[in-house]
């Protein structure tokens, strides 16, 4: 039997997140104050060693990130959590706001002393308005008890866009615009929101930060797997007994979170699929289930951890109508921006409409397999890039639910 | 109900703030009127194709007007297969109009939405951004009846 381990979620329940006092009992905001009374260097090279990587679905190393602010030059830097969420199936970073809204803020502010960066900005959702209650509640007793030292937090509201996920739509949204990625590079860790050099974290990576800060790199680094360490968090939801969310050391198989948390498949029925990471995520059939959870591992099996999204589908499931419902996402979620994702996903949308009515022909499918081959090439941004997964992953693994509606 | 004037001229200082601005117009109406957006390029002082640019590349804005109560169901895949069409059935029965609709008493309107992030109870409906859980077609009139 896998067991649990909170690190992100340390103070579940045990907090208030609408009093800064029950965080300071909890020992809040003493990784702020240790982080400075390290040099900038050391705190960024702590973070690094730590091993941690993004938790918003890249996985970079996020001490290496910093360093790129940090070491470039410029009168204003600008800290972003990225509390977008708009990754179908995850409701992780909604979890931690509501329940924990100071770790966020003092990783946030930690990030701000390392870089050199005396503004933050939380893009949060907007159908999270309750959350931006709780939010600016939460930022108003840090800045009244003077927790957060010179760094100011402002929270953002999105406006039901997906791509503003993205961190370089993300911050043109800040900026007022419409939410288009950017070509890159420049990346924004070098030129970001207005033109100066920008951080943008997931929150569970934030929500990370003030743990590794207290009890050190080498204690994040020994958990979970040896390439990807600490926790996920991860949102179990369709056809599950319990759907919940659990954290998980990275090395928790796909399998154990399904069995061991979720109570495997509700009504007595049997396994399907599993997508994880969200809608863009890769579809997963019964043989690849022992796969550790970990980045690099779900890498390997052609699927994404993602978001952490867990979305099981048993026996009665119809791969192919939950694959046209996915691609009809994608062509509204496009911002138009490049051609091959415009055109790209109405097409896809098209072709398993065609498919799922049972007036497709054979030779459709190589052509969806081209044409989602060359997007995942070609996109500008991951939207683009991503959304042809699910697709071509079930192609691979459940191909027969396809060919079965032939006629 | 207050003026959009008012409401968009507080956000003039606020850099990158005409999103902001469209949020706050939306509480207060439940759409963005079209003058608005006219004002806001003003305000904002950006070409009026820029300003209407903004306001509809976000789905979570309505330019022009819709009703009172806006009535959003989920119908991503987790919702998808929980029975979100069953939802949508029994929501444009009790209110006799389809998705995209507005009653003619213009209280309520019928949207469709992408995850709103509740997914730990599927199906999920939300009425002016409050969340409905593991909602069904036997639930809607009493969840209703709270609008009307
Ligand atoms: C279409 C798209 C949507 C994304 N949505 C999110 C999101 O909702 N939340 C998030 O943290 N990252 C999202 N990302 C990833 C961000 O671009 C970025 O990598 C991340 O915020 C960096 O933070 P991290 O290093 O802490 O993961 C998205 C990326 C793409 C391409
Ligand atoms: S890949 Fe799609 S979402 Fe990304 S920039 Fe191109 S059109 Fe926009
Ligand atoms: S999938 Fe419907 S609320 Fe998330």
């Amino acid at each position: 039997m896998a067991e649990e381990m909170r690190i992100v979620l340390r103070n579940l329940g045990k907090v208030d997140p609408l009093n800064v006092d029950t965080y300071i009992q909890a020992g809040g905001y003493q990784a702020l104050a240790k982080a400075k009374s390290m040099s900038q260097t050391d705190l960024i090279e702590e973070v690094k060693r730590s091993g941690l990587r993004g938790r918003g679905g890249a996985g970079f190393n996020t001490g290496m990130k910093w360093n790129f602010s940090y070491s470039a030059a410029s009168d204003q830097k600008y800290v972003i959590c990225n509390a977008d969420e708009g990754e179908p199936g995850t409701y992780k970073d909604r979890i931690i706001m509501e329940n924990d809204p100071q770790s966020v803020l003092e990783g946030m502010a930690i990030c701000g002393y390392a870089i050199g960066a005396n503004k933050g900005y939380i893009y949060c959702r907007g159908e999270y308005p309750y959350v931006v209650e709780i939010l600016n509640k939460a930022i108003a007793q840090a800045s009244e008890k003077g927790l957060l030292g010179d760094f100011d937090i402002e929270v953002r509201m999105g406006a039901g866009a997906y791509v503003c996920g993205e961190e370089s739509a993300l911050i043109e949204s800040i900026e007022g615009k419409r939410g288009e990625p950017r070509f890159k590079p420049p990346f924004p860790p070098v030129i970001g929101l207005w033109g100066k050099p920008t951080i943008v974290n997931n929150v569970e990576t934030f929500a990370n930060i003030p743990a590794i800060v207290e009890k050190g790199a080498d204690w994040f680094k020994g958990i979970g797997a040896a390439s990807y360490p600490g926790t996920k968090i991860m949102t179990l939801t369709g056809d599950v007994v319990n759907r919940t969310f659990v954290e998980v050391p990275t090395n928790t198989t796909i399998r154990q979170v399904l069995d061991d948390f979720g109570g495997g498949i509700a009504g007595g029925k049997k396994f399907k699929a599993v997508q994880i990471g969200g809608t863009s995520g890769g579809f997963i059939p019964e043989s690849l289930l022992d796969t550790p959870i970990d980045f690099d591992s779900m890498a390997a099996i052609g699927a994404t951890l993602g978001s952490g999204a867990f979305f099981v589908m048993d026996e009665t499931r119809d791969i192919v109508d939950v694959i046209d419902r996915i691609s009809k996402f994608f062509a509204h979620e496009s911002c138009g921006k490049c051609t091959p994702c415009r055109e790209g996903t109405q097409r896809l949308h098209e072709m398993l409409h065609k498919m799922k009515n049972g007036t497709a022909v054979a030779g459709d499918l190589d052509l969806v397999e081209r044409l989602g081959t060359v997007m995942s090439r070609a996109c500008l941004c991951g939207l683009g890039q991503a959304a042809p997964a699910p697709i071509l992953t079930t192609l691979k693994h459940f191909r027969s639910d396809y060919t079965g509606k032939f006629n | 109900m207050a003026d959009y004037r008012e409401i968009i001229g507080t956000y003039k200082e606020v850099p990158g703030g005409i999103i902001e601005a469209y949020h706050a117009v939306q509480n207060e109406y439940s759409y963005i009127p079209e003058d608005a957006v006219d004002y806001a390029a003003q305000i904002f002082n950006i070409p009026k194709a820029k300003a209407y640019g903004v306001a509809t590349f976000y789905s979570y804005f309505k330019v022009g007007s819709r009703g009172k109560n806006v009535i959003r169901i989920c119908e991503s895949a987790p919702c998808h297969i929980a029975g979100a069409d069953k939802v949508v059935a029994a929501l444009e029965k009790e209110l006799g109009i389809k998705m995209g609709e507005t009653t003619s008493d213009g209280k309520f309107t019928l949207e469709f939405a992408e995850c709103v992030g509740q997914c730990q109870a599927t199906p999920v409906i939300t009425i002016n951004s409050k969340p409905y859980e593991d909602v069904t077609a036997e639930k809607i009139a009493a969840i209703l009846a709270e609008y009307k």
